[in-house]
């Protein structure tokens, strides 16, 4: 068997027909991993025993039940699921280093609320991913433990700061996989790896037990090969969490059943800004290809501006780093981890860029600034969403790089962020679908909405896909 | 874009030895090189939200809109002492054992 061909929903019929087992579909995940992983390095951790040892337990469990099959899945919906998690997750007893050398030993003593509720709907965690150290990246390039590569071609680079998740799904290591997406850590590899990939709202999903990057922009999403699975993953990810004070109480709706439902009269807006000329010329195509198509399905394509986006990266640089400098703060080697000597050089610069705008003397003229400007970014977004349902762009300004080629030049790098990271400034959800391959490298468009707009933008994703 | 004169002026190196200080990072003399003229090149680009206006605009410091968040005040099973002290590399009797913060 081959994890190529199936999805998790395919996967559930599968183990609802008794076509094959939990077991089966582990050693299948983990053969893939070692055939693939030496050279990707999408994993930084694999639970071998674990996860055969839980498949057996769960095959035994789906014999003893067969007659409430279908009730098991509705309880357990990934129920024997090969899936991935960063590692910026703490995992009890599994090694959790945040792609860091200063966490290179370190196994934390509990879960975070998301692997939990991974765990309890059944999922079999194959293991961790590796990342850009502490999520700082747009390549992947930035990890302690060397660079993921992207399996469309190796000598590129995947994407960041979620690297190996994006890769282990596209790759066919797991079905699905969980990140973190602060400036657009979940939706640049799902676009450099061709795959789905969400950022949720801000407050959808809990953060707790996750390593904090930039706690004001940090959200956890997650990637599918498809829309319908990675709605599937939001519905069990999100919800209120005593542990995470930000969290909504707002109800969870059934992404997966709800995203079926047809939309009428979509109203979808394209910001002028994000088609200027530093938009690579061939993404430009491919993104009027998918406008057309939307239009093809009875979409209103509508022109809008969002007069204060060319500010939003200088925004992001300045209030990120802050929240950066104080969250690594806890690093001092005393409790866990190794002492701060141990940090790449990203970190650093995120750190002391991060201490000079927070200090005494420019505090004002850095911090302060970066977070009026914010409130201007949002209040576009408001406006525009006055105006239209959701907002389509590109994912990135250009295609899958090589590796090493902006490593000697962080502000190149930090471009690369452009498109993404005014919907974490904003607090709004963002879904990364594919949009064809440019000379065998993939390029994603993104969808943008309201806050707690996810539905909307699985239904227009999914009408999309039934359309293409 | 960026021109060379403007972007090393923007920090100087002692500047980013104090801030290294401050952030309790060690740097050589090539990082400090090396960070200067990149942290200086970031702080430069950044300069581009001298034009904005933002009179009577308030800050974001949040973006969910909630609230005093607070619960419930009652004391809850928590970690044990040796799962708290499982990740340190020195502890003694028990405790977190750190070097000497006052002087004799």
């Amino acid at each position: 068997m081959d994890l190529k061909e199936l999805t998790i929903q395919k996967t559930q019929t599968g183990l609802k027909n008794k076509s094959f087992s939990s077991v089966e579909l582990v050693k299948s995940s983990l053969e893939q991993i070692k055939k693939e992983n030496k050279d990707l390095n999408a994993f930084l951790t694999v639970c071998e025993k674990e996860a055969l040892d839980q498949a057996e337990k769960i095959d035994t469990k789906i014999q003893r039940y067969y007659k409430d099959i279908k009730t098991l899945f509705l309880e357990c919906p990934l129920l024997g699921m090969p899936v991935a998690i960063k590692d910026n997750f703490c995992t009890k007893d599994i090694k959790t280093t945040a792609g860091s050398k200063v966490l290179a030993d370190y196994s934390p003593v509990y879960d975070a609320t998301v692997v939990d509720k991974i765990k309890q709907a059944g999922a079999i965690i194959i293991g961790k991913t590796n990342l850009d150290a502490w999520a700082h990246g747009s390549s992947g390039e930035n990890s302690d433990f060397g660079p993921t590569k992207n399996p469309f071609d190796r000598n590129f680079v995947p994407g960041g700061s979620s690297s190996g998740s994006a890769v282990a799904v596209a790759s066919n290591m797991v079905l699905g996989a969980i990140g973190t997406d602060t400036g657009g850590s979940i939706r640049q590899p799902a676009s450099f790896c061709n795959i789905v990939g969400l950022k949720p709202t801000y407050g959808r999903v809990s953060r707790y037990g996750v390593i904090a990057m930039a706690s004001s922009l940090d959200t956890v999403g997650c990637f599918g090969k498809d829309v319908i699975d990675t709605a599937l993953l939001l519905k069990i990810m999100a919800g209120h969490d005593d542990y995470d004070a930000t969290t909504s109480i707002l109800s969870v709706p059934d992404y997966p059943e709800e995203m079926k439902k047809e939309i009428k009269d979509l109203k979808i807006g394209l910001p002028k800004e994000y088609f200027t000329s530093g938009l690579d010329k061939e993404i430009k195509e491919k993104i009027e290809k998918v406008i057309k198509n939307f239009e093809k399905m009875g979409a209103k394509i509508i022109e809008i501006s969002l007069p204060h986006t060319q500010y939003a990266l200088a925004v992001y640089y300045i209030i990120q780093p802050s929240e950066v400098s104080s969250n690594l703060a806890r690093y001092d080697g005393i409790r866990y981890g190794f002492d701060r000597s141990q940090f790449g050089d990203e970190a650093k610069r995120r750190i002391m860029l991060g201490t000079f705008t927070l200090s005494s003397g420019y505090y004002d003229a850095y911090y302060l600034k970066a977070m009026k400007v914010r409130t201007l970014i949002k209040k576009d977004f408001e406006e525009a969403f006055k105006k239209v349902d959701i907002l389509l762009t590109p994912v990135s300004p250009s295609l899958p790089f090589k590796i090493g080629e902006k490593t000697q030049d962080p502000l190149k790098m930090y471009l690369s962020d452009i498109f993404t990271v005014t919907a974490n400034l904003a607090g709004i959800p963002g879904l990364s679908l594919p949009a064809g391959l440019v000379d065998n490298l993939p390029v994603g468009f993104q969808l943008l909405g309201p806050q707690f707009s996810e539905e909307k933008l699985f239904q227009a994703a999914y009408q999309y896909k039934q359309n293409e | 874009m960026l021109k060379t004169k403007k972007q090393n002026s923007k920090l100087s190196q002692k500047e980013v030895e104090h801030v290294a200080k401050l952030a309790n990072l060690t740097l050589n003399s090539s990082d400090l090189e090396k960070f200067q003229k990149q942290l200086s090149e970031i702080l430069n680009y950044a300069e581009i939200l001298k034009e904005v206006d933002i009179k009577d605009v308030e800050p974001t410091s949040q973006v969910t809109s909630l609230e005093n968040i607070t619960h419930i005040d009652k004391a809850e099973v928590s970690l044990t002492q040796k799962e708290t002290l499982s990740g340190s590399k020195n502890t003694y009797n028990g405790l977190f054992k750190i070097k000497r913060v006052l002087d004799k």
